[in-house]
């Protein structure tokens, strides 16, 4: 069984969500002994011959990482229908093409906890949220966050930057020197491997600036100053459904959510080492609520208008 | 945020910012003084970023050389691989009188291509390296760094913008107040007289070519293991090219270009911190961020008064013709 990737412009060392896939994909080659191919795509117009080119190959099931190639998955998925397709992070609007497996995740439930953590930890009242582009995707963990910081400490300042761009370290490092010097002291970081250039900046200025990761667990890229990361597990999603393809019960058509519930999102197992364990108790508290139902987490701009 | 912090970011994002533009267009005025135009800096910014990633990751990583070594190390090489890429481009445009412009297109893509595919080869299949674990760190001086402004402003910034504001005083000391950069800015101007009093041409040209190549690779070297800390793909992304509009911008000087390169530096500064700043309430962030391109193409169309190239750039000399 072939089983491909595509990633989007961050490529599969971005420390974050492509390089995560990638890791399902390993896994699935030493688990179930499928061949896995890989390519980056290095500017948009790269994801549909990326993509045609593994599906005209017969690969058995082609995975596009990113919401940003969305079109392009609906797209190569129609013209050819015999092929099975996967995308991360994108209902395709709703009308997926039958051979097509959608995943998504709910991203401001974990993002909630990290601002639940930030709120908790931050000495000035002040934190700062950097984002790779300001997308609808993009701002269910800015809201999540700032619910999270809201629910906990009201009269925290959250201030929200995005650098308009996954793949540029030295803006997020900028950003990042920014936000530090106005006085934040705790940054979320949604940006893929623009993200790397914010722990980057923290491990420069030393200890009392905190970063809080995305996607993996980011913890390796600055242990002194990594409080935690708000992991999302495409790894286990793109396992569990390349799993399925073999066992012959690939389910195209539909969108599979995952939330806090699904352990789709969560914080990452790293936390111990830099918080204090009454924090992570409230985290869990906050996780229970969210997992009953109790709290229902903004994911726009709209509905964090609404949340008190 | 108050005045002084809104100062502090600007000050220090234009400085950083506009440290690899400084490196690669001083590369470009000892080039082109020479009488060689070239395009290519963009590539040679890229063979920099790549060679400095690869060999600080090799350094540090693999031979467990010291942290403080292999940026140093990865800087290093990032002007040595400058320097040896730059070599096509004088044996095209010196020795066999091609097409310099030509020449330097095909530098651009060779590079790009030939960085991208041994980052492939290196590390199993990835289009970029890993995170480069011991980097530049911005420089911290006991007491001056408290001062406000002065300090976390203007000398809280990587060694290699305190490298490249020296070069630029080195640059000019050497091109004006020297034997050497009397006669390298004479085989720009008027090859055939340089040549009649006993200037060797070819090796002037040849020494530009390759000095300029160096201090692109250091300005590569600089995007790829100080600003940011991997190379890929989007590493360089048209520095390059904003080099070449600065050193136009800056008359061929090198003064003039790292004033120039200042003022890119700036408003890629502003563009970046327009949302800390609270700009981008007046202003589109998208307007913001084609600042630097527009102000390029504003520089290049000689907005900002005539801007006069050395007489024989461009020109290849033939030993002998008037």
């Amino acid at each position: 069984m072939t089983v491909a990737m595509v990633t989007d412009v961050g490529g599969i060392h971005d420390n974050s969500f492509n390089q995560s896939a990638n890791e399902g994909l390993v896994k699935a080659e030493k688990e179930l002994g499928i061949t896995k191919k890989v390519a980056e795509s290095h500017r948009a117009e790269d994801y549909t011959p990326n993509l045609t080119s593994y599906v005209k190959g017969n690969a058995d099931l082609t995975w596009g990482i990113g919401f940003l190639m969305a079109d392009d998955i609906k797209k190569v998925a129609q013209a050819n229908p015999n092929s099975k397709l996967g995308i991360i992070d994108s209902d395709l609007g709703g009308e997926i093409p039958k051979n097509v497996a959608a995943i998504t995740f709910k991203e401001e439930e974990g993002s909630f906890l990290m601002g639940v953590l930030a709120a908790k930890m931050s000495k000035s009242h002040k934190v700062g949220f950097v984002g790779g582009v300001k997308f609808a995707l993009i701002e269910k963990f800015e809201y999540g966050f700032k619910a999270g910081v809201k629910a906990v400490d009201p009269t925290a300042e959250v201030t929200a930057v995005y650098a308009d761009a996954f793949d540029k370290q030295d803006k997020g490092k900028l950003l990042a020197s920014q936000l530090y010097q106005q006085g934040d002291d705790i940054i979320f970081h949604a940006a893929g491997a623009t993200g790397d250039g914010v722990f980057s900046e923290a491990k420069e200025r030393g200890k009392g600036f905190w970063v809080i990761g995305v996607d993996r667990d980011q913890y390796e890229l600055a242990p002194a100053n990594t409080l935690s990361s708000m992991v999302k597990r495409v790894d286990n999603a793109v396992f569990a459904v390349t799993k399925d393809l073999g066992a012959n019960k690939f389910e195209g058509g539909k969108v599979t959510v995952l939330g806090l519930k699904e352990g789709g999102v969560d914080y990452a197992a790293t936390t111990e080492k830099n918080t204090p364990k009454d924090v992570i108790t409230l985290m869990d508290s906050y996780k229970t609520k969210i997992i009953n139902g109790e709290i229902k987490v903004p994911a726009t701009a709209d509905e964090f208008k609404n949340f008190k | 945020m108050n005045f002084t912090d809104m100062l502090t970011i600007i000050i220090n994002g234009t400085i950083i910012f506009s440290t690899p533009l400084i490196l690669a267009a001083l590369g470009g005025v000892v080039n082109e003084r020479a009488g060689i135009v070239n395009i290519g800096l963009e590539g040679l910014m890229i063979i920099g970023a790549f060679a400095a990633a690869v060999v600080a990751i090799w350094t540090g990583e693999t031979l467990g050389m010291p942290g403080w070594l292999a940026p140093w190390l990865g800087i290093l090489a990032a002007m040595l691989a400058g320097m040896l890429f730059s070599l096509p481009h004088a044996v095209a445009s010196i020795d066999l009188k091609a097409d310099q412009v030509v020449s330097g297109v095909a530098l651009n893509i060779f590079a790009g291509g030939v960085a991208l595919f041994v980052v492939k080869k290196l590390f199993e299949g990835a289009g970029q390296t890993t995170t480069v674990q011991n980097v530049f760190h911005k420089v911290n001086i006991p007491f001056l760094n408290d001062i406000p402004i002065i300090g976390p402003g203007f000398l809280q910034i990587y060694p290699t913008s305190y490298l490249a504001f020296l070069l630029v005083g080195i640059a000019y000391w050497v091109m004006y107040k020297t034997p050497f950069g009397l006669r390298l800015r004479a085989v720009g101007e008027h090859p055939r007289a340089a040549d009649t009093v006993g200037v060797n041409v070819r090796k002037m040209r040849y020494m530009a070519v390759i000095i300029s190549g160096g201090l692109a690779g250091l300005g590569g070297g600089t995007l790829s293991i100080a600003m940011s800390q991997s190379f890929q793909h989007s590493t360089v992304s048209g520095h390059g090219f904003m080099a070449l509009a600065a050193m136009i911008f800056g008359k061929w000087h090198p003064v003039g270009a790292m004033g120039a390169a200042l003022f890119f530096g700036l408003a890629t500064a502003l563009a970046a911190s327009g949302q800390v700043l609270g700009l981008t309430q007046y202003v589109p962030s998208e307007f913001l961020n084609a600042l630097p391109y527009l102000l390029t193409i504003l520089a290049l169309a000689g907005v900002v008064g005539r801007a006069q190239a050395p007489a024989a750039s461009g020109k290849p000399y033939e030993k002998g013709s008037r």
